[in-house]
């Protein structure tokens, strides 16, 4: 596969191979998918950009920038969003049908064995040990995130994680009910902010 | 919502409408899942919670795979697909929705004063479900110290995260929790 998209890609300036066909947009995205442990936006990017080159590296950011601020998970708007571009309606399905359907089957078939197995006590402890490193590398991912905004100093970006963090984590109010007066809020007061800086 | 007796409208219900609220992906909607799965609907026990976020990060494939195990949970295989589906397909809509119209109006970039908007917001939801989960399944002070080193040799290294997660299921098969 990629032995061939080298050189065919090397002579036009828009990278794009021919559109692959709906099969191809299954295989790859379940690949991806299915090699993606602990997030699959690097495996995505890898084979759209690099492997099969269907898009450059600019469109892919714009295509994923776009999903990220949309609500839901990310990359399984990414694949809809993506396959469509390709192949219509039946290329986006095709393309998420892939990402989300062979990792559900095989998460189903955990949850069918936890449900017979999960009493077993070796299996909890392991669990158990596996829950708290995995809530480790949760807390890890918040740092990096919010690193950029320490180090700019942002205090109307810190003080609306805050708050978005004490509603939802301390005093576990309803997520719809805070989003819907947070989100309002925190676009006025950084427009007001932009607006100002000028 | 008449159909409220029936468990796989429930389900449906339940994840499309937390999916919309899920701004920066499913990891920060997992507040609100563990309020509902836990608190008001009683589907499962704050300890499956954790198991099923635990599984959910050793399997491959996107994070939002913990729904699929809470459907199974409430329904079966059944109820493990409709979780899902519900989870992303209207956002997956959405976005194509979206993506279309932005591609009629081609120079209009995403105007980077949402992104300045959304990141914090969606910094402290992740942040809030760290905290919810850290609740669930640090209940030894030996728990939160695995916690915190897996946090510090994350954030740290360039390990591939799935050596740590196992690192806590062999300290967690050895007794130590």
């Amino acid at each position: 596969m990629s032995s061939e998209a080298a050189p065919a890609a090397a002579d036009a300036p828009d990278l794009h191979n021919p559109p692959p066909s709906l099969a191809a947009l299954f295989v790859a995205f379940a690949k991806m998918s299915l090699s993606g442990f602990g997030g699959v936006l690097v495996f995505a990017r890898r084979a759209i950009v690099e492997e099969h080159r269907w898009m450059t590296a600019d469109e892919f950011n714009e295509t994923f920038a776009l999903c990220h601020f949309l609500p839901g998970p990310n990359i399984v708007n990414l694949s809809l969003v993506f396959g469509s571009r390709f192949r219509g309606i039946a290329g986006g399905l095709a393309a998420f049908a892939g990402l989300v359907g062979p990792p559900m089957l095989l998460v189903t078939a955990l949850a069918a064995i936890y449900s017979h197995f999960g009493q077993v006590e070796a299996l909890r402890r392991v669990l158990a040990g596996v829950s708290c490193a995995a809530v480790g590398l949760l807390v890890s991912a918040v740092f990096r995130m919010m690193w950029p905004l320490l180090k700019k100093r942002d205090v109307l970006g810190l003080l609306v994680m805050l708050t978005v963090f004490v509603a939802i984590g301390l005093l576990r109010l309803p997520l719809p009910a805070v989003l819907l007066i947070a989100v309002p809020v925190s676009l006025a007061a950084t427009y007001a902010k932009l607006r100002w800086a000028k | 919502m008449s159909e409220d007796g029936n468990p796989l409208f429930q389900l449906f219900w339940t994840f499309a409408l937390i999916s919309l609220f899920a701004v920066g992906g499913a990891n920060a909607a997992i507040p609100e899942m563990h309020r509902i799965a836990v608190d008001v609907r009683h589907w499962m026990t704050d300890k499956q919670f954790a198991d099923a976020f635990a599984i959910s990060q050793m399997s491959p494939g996107p994070n939002v795979l913990i729904v699929t195990l809470i459907g199974y949970a409430v329904a079966g295989v059944t109820g493990a697909v409709v979780a899902t589906i519900a989870m992303c397909g209207p956002t997956a809509a959405l976005a194509y929705f979206v993506s279309r119209w932005l591609a009629n109006v081609r120079q209009a970039r995403w105007p980077a004063i949402l992104q300045a908007a959304l990141v914090p917001l969606s910094i402290g939801l992740m942040a809030a479900s760290a905290l919810v989960l850290a609740q669930t399944s640090d209940r030894t002070w030996v728990a939160v110290l695995i916690t915190l080193a897996a946090a510090l040799v994350a954030s740290l290294t360039r390990f591939n995260p799935l050596w740590l997660l196992l690192a806590g299921g062999c300290l967690g098969f050895a007794g130590l929790l």
